[in-house]
Formats: structure tokens, C-alpha cells, sequence
């Protein structure tokens, strides 16, 4: 796919995440490190875009710079026309690994977010998450009785409770097996499709990327930049095996500059 | 984890009573083999226990020294925690005053006596103030230690939530620091019931220290001396014990999740 | 910025000094000395040659009571540590002598030894040696299982074991143990000294005051002993540092 315009920039008027020349250079003992250069990105509401890229290149931390948790070099975000200068509950970031509160139960952490709300709306929508990420009989157990995956569940529970315009999401299943993965990834979608929010996911996985996302943005590696953007013109559920979803498969491994054989 | 096999689950009570059998039969032989006249055996220390059991003093020493010990440690802990949580949360804090922590943590609470006497005099008040001195540290440093050992993740999804500071520090920080800050406060523990026995050999007239020493200078009964030792000895563990059931808590537990 | 950071602490001490000295003066009728009264008694002991001397009797006999409680509660605790039989046996023992403070041996430690220095060594012996026990006890029990069935795979002798595998994988914790152990012996020794001894740190608190009511002594004494105790910390804390145990920090 070749990168142009309409690809990157999404359709100009309806963008809900937009990074313009985003850039972030690390100062390390006097050396500059160009980690990000010129990153111009749009997302619109409701999509689903998922980040890939090389090891190392920049990917979490342009995340981390999108969710407001670090502050552009150059450049800057703008989320709904409003520029971003840290974290807010509207952007929640689901991270790979030991995210939840330990000593919190389950309840407790989808309840966080919520103490603004009265009782009985916290008890109500506390309850509706549980039933969203399928965690019903777990709601007074601890994340240390919970298997990775739950864990993670409970990670995306606790972001949905807030009702973020964006969810953010750093490599979240990449600490669990492959099987997990795969039941990990269907429930996503199906939250996805459910609730509706504009999701930004980031993952070293190319298929992953391939059977999740409406649009992947490659990064290249360090200094990184956006390599290309690939839209996925598949509609869910997905055939990982049909031919269209292998030719795109192979355009993104092409992209990101690996042989498609072992 | 060595070659004669896993121990059964009798053995756990076979084994100490078999050494503590010896080392009570080594103890009574001794005594008769060196036909000392002073040295007390293990039968008149039992008979010194039920002795000072009977007298009531016992019971009055040992409320003083517990009641000590709670108000010093008590102390440490209202005001080290929140106190070692901002040192441990401002590293700008923690550098300017470390040193001087460094200074006085040396300076072993009986050596303070002098000058808590001048402040205090001889009584309890000086005896709560050398526990206290004695516990604080030990909570200072786990709290230090524990605030900046909690992953930043949790900082950060404390702020992504929405949390001000002083939020973040009670509803994240603390809980997560909870088990280091437990693991202290199980430490000055042991440090206040080791204080309190040591002033009350010097600067108080009542107590178990105050027993022990009291014991041999009126009348040298080193039967009730032994005595008191024991039940010193006992009476810490039972503290420990009781803390330690604190490290239970679900809300504390996953902390300690690694620990043998 | 860095230069304002580094005297930062010097600036509060300052200020702490301040405070304290404006404080005495204040209360003239007052006993205790003032922080210029406490360095003019630190420089009549220089000049009297009893600083010097009551520093390297305190410690003599810290060295010994710690050095005599390492060589035999280590070994001993690294094989109860092993032995599980063996730990089963002597914990109960050990968890009961251990809350019993040393001072509480003082009248023990006299019948057997008599006042003076065998004492003091004896009450920082006792000081010493159960947390040290316990120490390498724990020491044994943390070795990762990944270690030691390593040293089975390729077949070691029980003495290459206990060289290759065995020790370098507790000495990490037993460093830490004995510095915070020496610093128990110095709390020790000062508080031993204050009772059965004639010389040492702990000794000139007491005499200080009991001979005429020299509290600048006093003070003067307890600024010594912070600034030796912290001394000796930071020594042990170097020795951690020493290039043949630099792996102990790098490796994962």
C-alpha cells in the first residue's frame, strides 16, 4: 500500500487523536537521542489502529508521548482540537504487564476511576464491567488469583469504568502464552464492537496487528518515523486463512523488511 | 533439600523438643558437675517463675514494659510513617535530610539516657522516648525504601486516573509501599522490646529489665534472673508472632507472595 | 543546581545547630550544652589523649564480639540453613534467646567473666550472633532452586558445591546481614560499656555525668559515637562495593 495522504491523514475534519510533527529526542549524558522524528498521525473516533514496529524503535514511547506521560520534544498531540499535557482519565493506557493494583480485588480496581460517582452508579457500573470482560464469580478475588489473561481483562475493565474517549494500549497480551493471545484478541473485538471507542494498540505482533486493526502504522526503527500505513479493508470476523488476509500479512512483514520464509 | 529425604510433618515438633531436651539436660548437668553455688539450674528457674507468677509483680512488670512499648512504638509509627513516606516520595527531601539521619542512627537509644533523663526524668516518660528514638529508624528507612521501590506504572495509572498528589500518595503509594513499611515496623518491633528492657535496667524502677537487674543486685537471685530472661525471650517472640499475622492481610499479602 | 544540591544537607544541619544553640541560650539556667559547648568538650578529649583511647577500646571490643560471633554463627547457620532436620531442631531455641535484649545478660555476663572487657565482648558475642544466625540461615533457604539443581546436573563434589555454588550465592545477603549486624554491635557495645566497663565510648557518657555533671561530655560523646557508627557503615557499605563482589549487582 503506498503511503499517501488520505491513508495517514484519515479523513481531516473527523480526527479525534492527531500528532503533528511529533518528535522526541532523549538527552543521555550530554548525547542527543533522536528517538521520534516528524511523526504525523491522525486517528478517527471509533477506529481501531494498531502501531507496529521493529524492537526498540520508539513505539512505546511515542504511545507514552500520545497519552500524555511524556512531553514532545517537537511538535505535539491534539485530542478533540485540544492540545495534551498529561495523563487524564479521557485517555486511559492499558499496560503489558502487572497494571492492576494487587491489593485491590477485583471490584476495587474497575472501581478506581469511579469515585466521583454515587454508590449505587459505582456498584452498577462496576458490575456491567465484570460482565464485560467476562470476570463474574471474580469480583472479591485478588489480581493474585487471577491467570495472566485475567489480569489483563481486569486491566481493560478498569479503563472501560472510566468511559475514556481513548484507549490506549501498550503490547497487553504480550506476556501471555499464544493461546491466551488468540481468546484475548476475539475479546477485545468484541468489547470493541460493543462499546465502541477509538483504540490505539500497540504490538510487535504482525498478525495481530493484521487481524485486529482498521489501519496499521509501521514504524521504522530508531529514529523512527512512520514507514507506511496500511489499511485493512477486511470486515470482522476476520478468515486469517483466506488470501486476502495473507497478502496483507505479507505486505506488512515486507514493510517492516523481513523474508516471509523460514 | 538434603540427601535424607524430606522430613515428615512429626518431626517438626520431634526435633526442637529433642534439642531443647539436651541443651535443658546439658544446662542441669553442668550446674551439678561445677557444683556452683550461684548459677541456677533449670528446676530452680521453674520454681523462680511460679515464685514470681504468685507474687503479682510479674504481672505488673510485664504490663509495664508492654505499655511502654506501645506508646513508643506507637509514636514511631504515627509519626515515621507519614514522615518517611515524603522523604521517600521527594527525593529533593530525602537528600537533604538523610545525612543527618545517617548521624543519629548510630547513636544507640541507652546513650540518649543522659539527656532523656534531663528532659524527662527518671520514669517512664524517659523510657517512652528511648523506644521511640529506637523504633523510628527502622520505619523511616522501610518506608523510604518502599515508596521508591513502587513500580512506576502504578504511579502512572494513578495520574492517568485522575489522582492529585496527596490522592496518589494515599490510595497508591501507601498501599503499594504497605509490605516494606510492614516488614519495618516488624523490625522496630523487635528494636522497642529490646529498648525497653535495656532502660528499664537503667532508668526506670519497674518493668522486666528493671526485674532482671533488681533480681541479682537485691539478694543475687539468679534463679529469678534466668527467670525473667526467659520470659523476656518469650514474650518478644509473641510479639513478632502477632505482627507477623499482620503480613496476612489480603490487602498486604501479595507482597510477601514470594517470601519463603 | 548540583552545587546547591550537595550542600543542601550541610545547610539544614546548619540550621539544626542553629536552632539548638539559640535554644540553650535561651534557658541559661539550663544543663544541657549547646552545640559550641559540645565541640569544646570534643576538643578537651582530643587534647586530654581520651579521645583516642576510648574510641580504640569501644572498638577492640566490638571487633572481637563481632568477629568471634561471624566465624561461629555462620557456618553454623549456613549448615542449619541446609540441614532442614537441623533448623527444625534449634529455631524454636533461637527465636525464643533471640528478643532478649544483650544488656538483659548483663548479670550473667558478670558471674562468668567478672567486670570488664570478656563482658562487653560477651555481651556483643550474644548481641551479634542469633540475628547472624538467622541471617545465614535465610541466606541458605533464598538460593534459587535453579542454582543448586545446576550444581547436581554437572555432578559436583560436596566441596566444589559448597565453594562454586554455596557460597557465592549467599554472600549477598550475608554482606548486608553483617553490616546491619555491625551496626547492632556497636549499639551493643556503647550501652555494655555504660555498665560494666571502665573505658570506652559508652563509659565517658556515664562518668561525664556522674563526675561533675559534664553534659558537654556527654553530648560530645553521643556526636562521636553517631559519627564512628557511621563510619563503620559506610566502610562495610565500600567492602560491598569491592570489585570482587561487583557481580552481585548485575546479575539479574
Amino acid at each position: 500500500m503506498l503511503l499517501t495522504e488520505a491513508s495517514v491523514l484519515g479523513t481531516k475534519s473527523a480526527a479525534k487523536l492527531r500528532a503533528e510533527h511529533l518528535g522526541m529526542v532523549y538527552d543521555r549524558d550530554g548525547e542527543s537521542l533522536p528517538v521520534l522524528e516528524d511523526i504525523n498521525l491522525d486517528v478517527d473516533d471509533g477506529e481501531f489502529v494498531c502501531l507496529v514496529g521493529p524492537s526498540g524503535c520508539g513505539k512505546s514511547t511515542l504511545l507514552n508521548a500520545m497519552a500524555g506521560f511524556l512531553s514532545p520534544t517537537s511538535g505535539s498531540v491534539r485530542i478533540d482540537g485540544e492540545v495534551v499535557t498529561g495523563p487524564d482519565p479521557r485517555r486511559i493506557l492499558v499496560f503489558q504487564d502487572r497494571g492492576v493494583f494487587p491489593w485491590l480485588t477485583v471490584e476495587g480496581n474497575i472501581g478506581f476511576g469511579l469515585s466521583k460517582l454515587s454508590r449505587a452508579e459505582r456498584t452498577q457500573r462496576i458490575a456491567h464491567y465484570v460482565k464485560t470482560v467476562r470476570l463474574e464469580g471474580f469480583e472479591n478475588s485478588y489480581p493474585s488469583d487471577l491467570s495472566g489473561g485475567m489480569k489483563q481483562r481486569l486491566q481493560v475493565a478498569r479503563a472501560l469504568a472510566v468511559n475514556p474517549d481513548i484507549l490506549f494500549l501498550d503490547e497487553p497480551f504480550g506476556a501471555l502464552d499464544s493461546i491466551t493471545r488468540v481468546i484475548m484478541r476475539g475479546e477485545l473485538l468484541r468489547i470493541w464492537q460493543t462499546e465502541r471507542r477509538t483504540i490505539f494498540f500497540v504490538t510487535h505482533d504482525i498478525d495481530e496487528a493484521v487481524q485486529l486493526a482498521d489501519r496499521v502504522v509501521v514504524l521504522s526503527s530508531r529514529p523512527a518515523q512512520i514507514k507506511d500505513v496500511l489499511t485493512i479493508d477486511m470486515a470482522h470476523p476476520r478468515n486469517i486463512s483466506s488470501n486476502r488476509y495473507l497478502e496483507l500479512r505479507d505486505e506488512l512483514l515486507k514493510q517492516i523488511g523481513l523474508a516471509y520464509e523460514i | 533439600m538434603n540427601s535424607l529425604g524430606q522430613p515428615r510433618a512429626w518431626e517438626r515438633f520431634f526435633w526442637p523438643v529433642v534439642a531443647a531436651a539436651l541443651l535443658l539436660a546439658f544446662w542441669h548437668y553442668s550446674v551439678v558437675w561445677t557444683a556452683t553455688k550461684v548459677f541456677p539450674s533449670p528446676l530452680s528457674v521453674e520454681k523462680g517463675i511460679a515464685e514470681l507468677a504468685a507474687k503479682h509483680v510479674l504481672w505488673a512488670d510485664i504490663g509495664d514494659s508492654l505499655r511502654r512499648v506501645a506508646i513508643g512504638f506507637g509514636l514511631a509509627v504515627v509519626i515515621g510513617i507519614p514522615f518517611g513516606l515524603w522523604l521517600g516520595w521527594s527525593p529533593a527531601a530525602n537528600q537533604t535530610v538523610n545525612p543527618v539521619i545517617q548521624l543519629l542512627r548510630p547513636i544507640s537509644p541507652i546513650a540518649w539516657i543522659p539527656v532523656a533523663i534531663i528532659f524527662f526524668g527518671v520514669g517512664d516518660h524517659a523510657a517512652i522516648f528511648l523506644i521511640f528514638l529506637g523504633s523510628l529508624f527502622p520505619i523511616l528507612v522501610a518506608c523510604v525504601s518502599g515508596v521508591s521501590s513502587v513500580p512506576p506504572i502504578f504511579r502512572n495509572a494513578g495520574r492517568n486516573f485522575g489522582l492529585s498528589t496527596p490522592q496518589l500518595l494515599a490510595r497508591v503509594v501507601f498501599p503499594a509501599a504497605l509490605p516494606q513499611i510492614l516488614i519495618g515496623a516488624r523490625i522496630a518491633l523487635g528494636i522497642a522490646w529490646l529498648v525497653v528492657v535495656a532502660a528499664e535496667m537503667i532508668a526506670v524502677d519497674s518493668g522486666l529489665g528493671y526485674l532482671v537487674i533488681d533480681s541479682r543486685n537485691s539478694g543475687k537471685r539468679y534463679d529469678l534472673v534466668v527467670a525473667a530472661m526467659l520470659i523476656i525471650g518469650v514474650i518478644g517472640l509473641a510479639l513478632d508472632f502477632c505482627i507477623r499475622r499482620l503480613e496476612r492481610i489480603e490487602s498486604v499479602r501479595w507482597g510477601f507472595r514470594n517470601a519463603s | 543546581m548540583k552545587l546547591f544540591e550537595r550542600l543542601r544537607p550541610l545547610l539544614l544541619v546548619a540550621v539544626l545547630l542553629v536552632i539548638w544553640e539559640i535554644a540553650i541560650d535561651l534557658h541559661p539556667g539550663n544543663i544541657l550544652p549547646g552545640p559550641i559547648a559540645v565541640a569544646g568538650g570534643i576538643l578537651d578529649l582530643l587534647q586530654h589523649g581520651l579521645l583516642l583511647k576510648y574510641v580504640v577500646a569501644s572498638l577492640f571490643r566490638v571487633t572481637w564480639g563481632f568477629a568471634l560471633a561471624v566465624f561461629i554463627a555462620i557456618p553454623l547457620g549456613l549448615a542449619l540453613g541446609w540441614y532442614r532436620r537441623g533448623e527444625m531442631a534449634f529455631n524454636p531455641l533461637v527465636q525464643i534467646f533471640r528478643p532478649i535484649s544483650p544488656l538483659a545478660w548483663i548479670p550473667i555476663a558478670i558471674l562468668w567473666f567478672g567486670v570488664g572487657d570478656l563482658a562487653a565482648i560477651f555481651l556483643i558475642f550474644v548481641g551479634c550472633f542469633f540475628p547472624l544466625l538467622l541471617t545465614a540461615m535465610n541466606a541458605v533457604h533464598n538460593i534459587p532452586a535453579d542454582y543448586i539443581n545446576a550444581g547436581r546436573n554437572f555432578g559436583l563434589s560436596q566441596r566444589a558445591f559448597v565453594s562454586r555454588i554455596l557460597y557465592p550465592a549467599v554472600i549477598p545477603q550475608l554482606l548486608v546481614g553483617l553490616r546491619v549486624t555491625l551496626g547492632v554491635a556497636w549499639l551493643v557495645v556503647v550501652a555494655a560499656e555504660m555498665i560494666s566497663v571502665n573505658s570506652g565510648l559508652g563509659f565517658l557518657i556515664v562518668d561525664a555525668r556522674n563526675a561533675g555533671n559534664r553534659y558537654d561530655l556527654v553530648v560530645a560523646g553521643m556526636v562521636i559515637i553517631g559519627f564512628i557508627g557511621l563510619l563503620l557503615d559506610l566502610g562495610m557499605q565500600s567492602f560491598e562495593r569491592m570489585k570482587s563482589f561487583r557481580w552481585i549487582n548485575s546479575e539479574g
